[in-house]
């Protein structure tokens, strides 16, 4: 469960945050500017709030009146980014292992098997980002979030850089993940159809306010707005 | 100019010897001032950027006769490494590497640090997501998208160093066998009646280093730059 109760000054415009997240796919849906992307940048320790508490299960990621302020690379939260953001430098392989590496856990072939097979990229492993298409790009970034073994997955705007046939691509992919892999995903887009097809609970923002929290009803009144 | 005579050798070796003790000393110094002025803000920025490109105005003798002044035995600096490590730089060709890496920092330091500018910093906070700490971010993300710029840098900072006269002969003088480098060595030359056929010689030397240079850096480039991108 997450837990997220946070305010920032952003400029003039104020972000006040407060939902929760349980299992299945959370859809942080709203307009342009509405602040999702700054919400997820806290919730991964990229952005510092200005007051309030951010918690995972039964971790305190952030506290501001504890003075808690756990870094990104202890969090063990998984953030595939809207531009993806592999590492140019680094083959698809390298890529993929990079998260594993890093924290220094020990090499899981069988886990790095399925999901290679999961996401459909074990063809692609020593290729260079720079030679992937959009599409293969998204699935890739996906991957190494993954395989770092995340306690959460956040997702912003995965599909936002893709066209429509790339969309079509990787939806299913996503809708796989949230059913097999066992792992909270939060998932930022503006695009109604997209929190059809993935959320299970629905957290409306605008304006960098928190206005309805519920189900897949909540979309009726707001597609027309978007 | 296969030659060359024994006390040319010396001086070759030398010019060799101090460049890249010069380059290899000056380069931890100038990532960590080209990472600090690409990456940070902090009061007196633009008094260090202004310190570091000094060498690259000064007149090399003003360079020179300022580290003589505070690195020779009787300087501040000078006499406190003499004290308390008995370590001796004025008159020594461990002063001329000195005196080259000072001369060549502003080279070494600038693509550095417009390298680290250009750098996707989005990059690094991925990284930082997927668990690396900010040391690995550094060595893991950081310094292998910079290398190309590291490269330049390093090679500019040795053909300057290779070629540092006036500072050198200004701060440790102009001893064969200690200080006196190819430069310093064709300047003798051409002082003496009958020298010119030897500074040919060593001219050609230093036309040949600072070609192979060039090229060594170009491939160290290329090289990079496939890594980079996987072409």
């Amino acid at each position: 469960m997450l837990d997220v109760d946070v305010e920032k000054q952003l400029g003039a415009f104020k972000l006040s945050a407060r939902f929760q997240a349980a299992h299945g796919a959370t859809a942080l849906f709203g307009p342009s500017g509405a602040g999702k992307t700054s919400v997820v940048n806290m919730i991964a320790g990229l952005v510092t709030p200005d007051r309030g508490t951010i918690t995972l299960d039964d971790t305190v990621l952030f506290d501001a009146a504890e003075g808690i302020d756990m870094p990104p690379h202890r969090r063990r939260i998984g953030y595939v980014f809207q531009e993806g953001r592999l590492f140019p430098h680094l083959s698809v392989r390298q890529n993929l292992d990079y998260g594993r590496r890093m924290s220094g856990q020990p090499r899981d072939e069988g886990e790095f098997e399925r999901i290679a097979a999961l996401l459909d990229i074990g063809h692609l492993l020593d290729r260079r980002p720079g030679k992937l298409s959009g599409g293969e790009r998204q699935r890739v970034a996906v991957g190494r979030a993954l395989l770092m073994r995340p306690r959460l997955l956040l997702l912003d705007e995965p599909l936002a850089s893709l066209d429509t046939g790339h969309k079509r691509e990787i939806l299913p992919y996503l809708v796989r993940l949230r059913d097999d892999a066992g792992i909270p995903l939060v998932y930022v887009t503006h695009m109604a159809a997209e929190v059809r097809r993935i959320a299970t609970t629905v957290v409306r923002l605008d304006s960098g306010r928190v206005v309805a929290t519920g189900g897949l009803e909540l979309l009726k009144d707001a597609e027309i707005d978007l | 100019m296969f030659d060359l005579s024994p006390a040319d050798w010396t001086a070759v070796e030398l010019s060799l010897r101090i460049s890249i003790v010069a380059t290899a000393c000056a380069l931890p110094f100038g990532l960590a001032i080209g990472w600090l002025l690409a990456r940070k803000q902090f009061w007196g920025k633009t008094l260090v950027n202004g310190l570091v490109y000094l060498p690259l105005v000064l007149p090399p003798v003003v360079t020179g006769y300022l580290l003589l002044i505070s690195f020779g035995r009787r300087g501040p600096i000078g006499e406190f490494l003499y004290d308390y490590f008995g370590i001796v730089l004025s008159f020594r060709w461990t002063g001329a590497a000195l005196s080259c890496g000072v001369m060549g920092f502003p080279l070494l330091v600038r693509p550095i640090r417009l390298a680290l500018e250009a750098i996707d910093q989005k990059l690094e906070d991925a990284a930082a997501t997927l668990g690396a700490n900010r040391l690995l971010v550094f060595f893991s993300v950081t310094l292998p998208l910079a290398l190309p710029g590291i490269i330049a840098g390093v090679l500019l900072c040795f053909a300057r160093a290779l070629g540092e006269f006036g500072a050198t002969i200004t701060f440790v003088s102009n001893i064969p066998g200690e200080t006196q480098t190819i430069s310093a060595a064709i300047y003798t030359l051409t002082q003496v009646p009958g020298g010119d056929a030897a500074a040919g010689r060593l001219v050609l030397v230093a036309l040949a280093l600072a070609l192979a240079a060039v090229i060594a850096s170009e491939w160290f480039a290329r090289r990079a730059a496939i890594r980079l991108h996987g072409d």
